[in-house]
């Protein structure tokens, strides 16, 4: 086999972004050597996103200046398995960055807890609601929000996250989230300083009897130090956060809370343009022996390692795995295998808001999570008898921006271009808001991912093909949420409101949201799921699983505060039972 | 026979550990060299970036030309092997070498000087047990006629005051350390002090600060506008010791020292430099108003000073406590010189990284975004805001630094 041998490390991280990044710490914390193999270039605030030019919509958002780019690999694509998949030339969906800190630099920092019924989306459903629709491969996570809880405090302190508790220790708290899991103390920041559009919608909630509360962010409230003794400077509502660096040390990102630190360790050691090709198996293919790596001059490495982890962007991570031949590929004719199955992504709608001129938004004082939601009509907070579907999202008026190029909000009707469209931009400028709605995936048979037959990348690797669409379930819940959003807004009293139903089949030109979700997925049950509840494949004892490909389905809020939690929680087993006696955590 | 003779000291020093009741502790001798190399900052100059430890071949920038640091390490042909501690201490307290030449004053030795002979011998032990490196001194590039070292004669006899640093008996203790350590291995002066004809410090005028390499050394004394009158002693230890307290963070030559010097240095030596400090009174003259700026460059540097610069350092000029400086109040801004300001804005800087304040935000570069006049404006307008006071500076001051630290060319 090709590649040149070069001497082995405890661990190698494949991917620096936010997994790799907590992991990274926690590893050399605990006495490991770890390696982190990173394909994209190194990124850090003062030479790639100064506030001198971090505002830049067209570098940026238009031209993807921190994102993957398509020509160095993408996937290809279809709506269902009948149809033949075509390669993906340009981003559009969705967003996967490249380069240290990942896409946890250009979030927008919406970080959620999951409902604890989030965790058991099979069991808990059908207890309430009898037996599910048998398309639908939803199933329990094999951890519970109990066993997260401690792990997403840590990802919280972390990352100095602003916003309002709502049940702390099952004492319920005013003003914050009524259905959220039970939390052992309230949020290391204060919420987020709120303007006037998130405070109407507000109102109407409140009136409406529904429990608004501010929404938590990654946009510091007031400057923080975390547990690393990183600092974090104050958010200055500049509204360049999703698909931006953050040019004052005010966003939470790997860079704000971890890198400083975990650089300096001379444990640990990173290698930018270094992309990996596939997990190196020894001869019974029950153990990892390491990884393939390709720099950016063409020339191949193999690193030997003790434990290899991914840590990869979600699908990624599912793409390594079925190059490197570990797991059973998923075949939704058979039913059978994990590795590609319970594929998800989210279902988004908004409603948009136009008011008469005497309100004034300021839409340019914005964060990426600045915002008031509604938390009524996620999980299974509501009765869903009759709906015909299970699950749900939140629902919010984010004041996430007022960019100039991108904020365009005009009312139906109005034409495409020319002096007219011009005119009622300028005009909807200040006075328009849109509420969004946040709706879950459940994962469904023939929603999956596996090899491209046709197309290769530029290493001569089969494509990932992707297969999705929206199902009912999506439809019917994206639906109901949006009718619920337009509730609210007409409630706000606009002089006219527009809700953009979510309809037809899923298409990846526009974009949505980043979220996607499964592929390695996570459970108790070996038949189903790729990772046993701990992120460790349960073919390959040293090999982990990070991030968003474990989610078994995707529930209606963002996956950040997750991915931190699960990754704290796999940490945590990592040190302190598989270092202590290698082998399966869990067993089969 | 350099590691033979790293052994048989480690040696020495592991039987002086192993408990040798009575016996003078060889180690804690090396131990107390270590700690007085790293307050006299030896690295700065001896140890070339990515290079060898005491090596030599750090460019070191004066007035008249550029002077390379010597390898101090023990090897014969190329370091110090061959001196005796009688030539060690030569060097240091007279700032000769070992064959009698006079050594350039950018050897600080008018400082060392202040050295008693038993913390001379004790550097000289330490250096001794590191590995002795094979590396050929540089030829320093002075100009003429300073190219002449026997001219240092005339230099040493008008202003080296050669002699160990006596204790003033009516003060504290920790005053004296702290005198000494500011005094002497610390050489704060050779920044921070301003300097007249031919490089050498104004004594009358000690630590009340300096330009150096197209920065300015801020005043060290009381002064409440420059200097360090508002902070508190605890402030300058956070300072020394971290890179950086609520108010400011160290950055440009001074990152260097809190990196390589300050931030190994105990709390102890901290506490007592922050005594010393505290005891300086401010000069008379710098304290005078200076004149209020026009009001053109102030208005106009305040709506570029909210548009590029409030963001992190807030309207009020506050900065935001441990991460952005607090500009308000600060004793660099409103220092004599405005060099270290304009040289900021042109070029940004990073906080230094310590362990305690492992963050090092930067600042970024403004020299391709803004002109020579609107940097001026600006600078004037942060020197003057808030309650600050200090001269105004022209975009003629701006274009010099720009030329001179090689900048990028503005808008």
């Amino acid at each position: 086999m090709s590649g040149t041998t070069l001497p082995a490390v405890d661990v190698v991280l494949v991917g620096f972004g936010w997994t790799g990044a907590m992991l990274g710490q926690e590893l050399v914390q605990a006495g490991l050597k770890v390696l982190a193999l990173e394909r994209g270039a190194w990124r850090d605030t003062s030479n790639d996103f100064a506030v001198t030019f971090a505002q830049d919509e067209l570098r940026y958002y238009y031209r993807h200046a921190l994102f993957e780019e398509p020509s160095q690999g993408t996937i290809t694509f279809r709506n269902t398995p009948s149809q033949h998949a075509l390669p993906m030339r340009e981003l559009g969906s969705f967003l996967p960055a490249t380069g240290t800190g990942g896409a946890g630099v250009h979030w927008n920092g919406q970080t959620w807890r999951f409902l604890p019924s989030d965790f058991k989306v099979r069991s808990h459903n059908e207890q309430r609601y009898g037996a599910l629709d048998p398309d639908m491969t939803v199933q329990d996570w094999g951890v519970t929000y109990d066993d997260l809880e401690p792990y997403y405090d840590k990802f919280e302190y972390l990352c100095g996250i602003s916003g309002q508790a709502g049940n702390l220790n099952g004492e319920m708290v005013p003003g914050g989230n009524p259905f959220e899991g039970p939390r052992r103390r309230g949020y290391p920041n204060p919420p987020l300083d709120m303007t006037y559009s998130p405070e109407l919608f507000r109102k109407a909630a409140h009136d409406l009897g529904l429990h608004p509360f501010t929404a938590p962010a990654a946009n510091m409230s007031q400057p923080y130090t975390n547990w690393l003794g990183v600092r974090l400077g104050q958010c200055t509502y500049c509204g360049f956060c999703e698909k931006f660096g953050c040019g004052n040390y005010s966003k939470s990102s790997p860079q704000t809370t971890i890198h400083p630190v975990l650089l300096d360790n001379p444990d640990f050691e990173l290698r930018t343009n270094s992309t990996v090709l596939r997990v190196l198996t020894d001869s019974t293919g029950k153990r990892a022996t390491g990884v393939l790596y390709v720099d950016d001059q063409g020339n191949e490495y193999r690193q030997p390692a003790e434990i290899v982890v991914l840590c990869a962007y979600a699908y990624h991570n599912t793409h390594l795995m079925l190059l490197s031949g570990i797991g059973q590929p998923y075949s939704p004719e058979s039913g059978k295998g994990a590795l590609g199955r319970n594929y998800a992504y989210q279902v988004v709608s908004g409603v948009d808001l136009f008011f008469d001129k005497d309100k004034v938004f300021n839409p340019f004082i914005g964060a990426g999570a600045l915002g008031v939601a509604i938390d009524d009509y996620n999980g299974d907070n509501f009765d869903h008898s009759g709906l015909g579907f299970i699950g749900g999202g939140y629902i919010c008026l984010w004041n996430t921006n007022g960019r100039p190029i991108e904020t365009q909000r005009v009312p139906p009707g109005t034409p495409k271009w020319g002096a007219k469209w011009k005119r009622a931009v300028a005009e909807n400028y200040m006075s328009s808001a849109s509420i969004s709605t946040h709706g879950a995936v459940m994962s469904h048979r023939s929603n999956y991912l596996d090899l491209d037959p046709n197309y290769r990348n530029i290493h001569g690797q089969p494509l990932l093909r992707m297969t999705f669409d929206f199902k009912d379930n999506e439809h019917r819940l994206s639906d109901y949420l949006t009718d619920q959003a337009a509730r609210v807004g007409k409630a706000m009293n606009p002089k006219q409101v527009h809700a953009k139903y979510r309809k037809g089949n899923y298409s990846i030109v526009p974009y949505q949201t980043t979220h996607n979700t499964g592929g390695t997925a996570m459970g108790a049950d070996p038949s189903t799921s790729v990772v046993n509840p701990y992120l460790q494949s349960w073919d390959v004892p040293n090999l982990f699983v990070m991030g968003a490909s474990v989610f078994p389905q995707n529930p209606g809020y963002n996956p950040t505060g997750t991915i931190g939690a699960l990754t704290y929680w796999s940490a945590n087993a990592i040190i302190n039972r598989y270092l202590k006696s290698p082998g399966p955590l869990m067993q089969t | 026979m350099p590691r033979m003779l790293v052994l048989a000291v480690t040696i020495a020093g592991l039987c002086a550990l192993a408990g040798s009741a009575g016996a003078y502790p060889r180690q804690s001798e090396i131990s107390r060299g270590r700690q007085l190399a790293i307050a006299a900052d030896c690295t700065a100059c001896h140890t070339a970036e990515g290079g060898k430890p005491f090596a030599g071949g750090k460019p070191v920038e004066t007035p008249f030309g550029t002077v390379y640091g010597k390898n101090i390490t023990f090897d014969k042909d190329t370091g110090i092997g061959t001196w005796s501690e009688d030539d060690f201490w030569h060097a240091l307290h007279d700032g000769k070498d070992d064959e009698g030449h006079h050594l350039y004053p950018a050897m600080p030795y008018n400082y060392y000087t202040r050295m008693p002979r038993r913390d001379v011998d004790a550097i000289y032990t330490y250096l001794k047990t590191l590995p002795a490196v094979h590396k050929q001194n540089k030829p320093n590039d002075l100009s003429w006629p300073f190219s002449w070292r026997w001219l240092m004669t005339f230099w040493d006899w008008l202003f080296f005051d050669k002699g160990v640093y006596q204790p003033q008996p009516q003060q504290t203790a920790a005053y004296n350390h702290g005198a000494y350590l500011v005094e002497g291995p610390g050489h704060c002066g050779a920044c921070h002090t301003p300097t007249g004809f031919l490089g050498a410090p104004d004594r009358d005028e000690a630590l009340r600060g300096n330009e150096v390499e197209h920065w300015y050394a801020p005043s060290l004394t009381e002064g409440s506008h420059q200097g360090l009158g508002s902070w508190t002693s605890q402030e300058i230890v956070h300072y020394l010791a971290n890179g950086g307290n609520d108010r400011t963070a160290a950055f440009g030559p001074m990152a260097e020292v809190v990196a390589d010097s300050t931030s190994k240095m105990s709390d102890q030596d901290l506490h007592d430099i922050a005594v010393y400090l505290k005891s300086r009174s401010a000069p008379k003259h710098q304290e005078s108003d200076g004149g209020k700026p026009d009001r053109g460059p102030m208005s106009a540097g305040h709506r570029i000073y909210n548009a590029q610069c409030a963001a992190c350092h807030t309207q009020g000029g506050g900065g935001q406590r441990g991460q952005f400086d607090s500009l308000k109040g600060s004793g660099i801004v409103q220092a004599d010189g405005p060099q270290s300001v304009v040289h900021v804005i042109l070029t940004g800087v990073q906080a230094v990284h310590t362990e305690h304040r492992p963050t090092a935000p930067a600042m970024p570069a403004f020299d391709w975004k803004l002109t020579d006049g609107q940097i001026a404006d600006v600078a004037t307008y942060i020197r003057n805001a808030w309650g600050n006071r200090a001269s105004p500076v022209a975009a003629g001051n701006v274009a010099d630094m720009r030329d001179a630290i090689g900048a990028k060319a503005g808008p």
